[in-house]
């Protein structure tokens, strides 16, 4: 089946989108990655290790060729800082598509909404392809949209809590306004998370933790890979009415006296 | 001269660009981006960065993350 998850104008065959962090080392993240079947990966930007600085790299596990790689603003709590980090994870070569976070606070990790609106309109502005991470809030989403973003990628549940969606009608909310696609990201635990993200039309999940947390992580990637192709399925196929009282499955003809 | 790179103040010579340094790191074939005093300088212009005194500059590169 053809079926291909459009963003941006590019076609993907995978709508599971996996992070690269809290791996035990990059043989393990690349071995998670390749099981997930992703061809969307994040990455973070940060320092490079002055002590250090000839140390293996993440991208010399994970090639730019074979993979999108999508650089995130995780850690950043400015508008400022967001777009500082924007340009230079553009400057260092991956393309302008970028995941937007920028935090309200260190507990909940959920995102600062004014200050993502302001981060969005002058990434945007400056020709970057912009993925918000977001609240599962519809107005949110569309000011997101109106002002060009890319998709909206609306939490599911807290970054690493493995909630699964707490919301499930805001986000379906969300999906029936949108435009552009609607991502779920942040806050999966297991493959009937993403699963069920899928069946409620959304076109793509984001994921790290789910993964990486899991006590096989390689495992869990298959799984979820799985997941995401049976929710997307199941919502193509469109799921039937529920019903409050039984219908028999078998003819009532026929029975023997 | 001394210069504050990625936090941390260390020596250079007083001549280095910023392409010189970004070869004593060992970094000139990775994927990374600098800034100086805050202004992010392209790749291409590395060799014309002359480094002063006292100049901030923060080198990045991409780390596994969600």
């Amino acid at each position: 089946m053809d079926d291909p998850f459009i963003l941006a104008g590019k076609e993907y065959q995978s709508r599971l989108i996996v992070g690269t962090g809290k791996y035990k080392d990059f043989a393990e993240t690349k071995l998670a990655i390749e099981a997930s079947g992703a061809d969307i990966v994040t990455v973070a930007v940060r320092r490079v290790n002055i002590t250090d600085p000839s140390k293996e790299n993440l991208l010399d596990y994970i090639d730019p060729k074979q993979y999108t790689i999508l650089p995130n603003t995780a850690g950043c709590y400015t508008a400022e800082d967001a777009i500082r980090t924007c340009r230079l994870a553009r400057e260092a070569g991956v393309g302008k598509m970028v995941k937007l976070e920028v935090i309200g606070d260190d507990k909940t990790l959920f995102p600062d909404i004014p200050a993502t609106l302001e981060a969005a309109k002058i990434l945007v502005d400056e020709g970057f392809i912009v993925l918000p991470y977001i609240h599962d809030d519809p107005i949110s989403c569309k000011k997101l949209e109106d002002m060009g973003c890319a998709a909206v990628m609306p939490l599911a549940a807290p970054i690493g809590s493995g909630l699964g969606i707490r919301n499930p009608y805001n986000i379906q909310i969300i999906r029936e306004h949108a435009h552009v696609p609607v991502i779920v990201d942040a806050g999966v635990g297991t493959a009937s998370d993403a699963a069920i993200a899928l069946e409620m039309g959304c076109d793509a999940v984001l994921m790290n933790t789910a993964i990486a947390g899991a006590k096989d992580p390689i495992l869990m990637a298959e799984a979820m890979q799985l997941g995401i192709q049976a929710g997307r399925k199941a919502f193509l196929a469109g799921r039937m009415p529920k019903k409050l009282y039984a219908t028999a499955s078998s003819p009532l003809q026929g029975l023997i006296d | 001269m001394m210069i504050v790179l990625n936090g941390e103040e260390r020596s250079c010579q007083d001549d280095w660009t910023l392409a010189d340094l970004v070869e004593d790191l060992g970094l000139t074939k990775k994927r990374i981006a600098a800034e100086v005093n805050r202004d992010i300088i392209p790749r291409e212009a590395y060799a014309q960065q002359r480094l002063q005194a006292d100049d901030v500059i923060e080198i990045v590169n991409f780390v596994g993350g969600g």
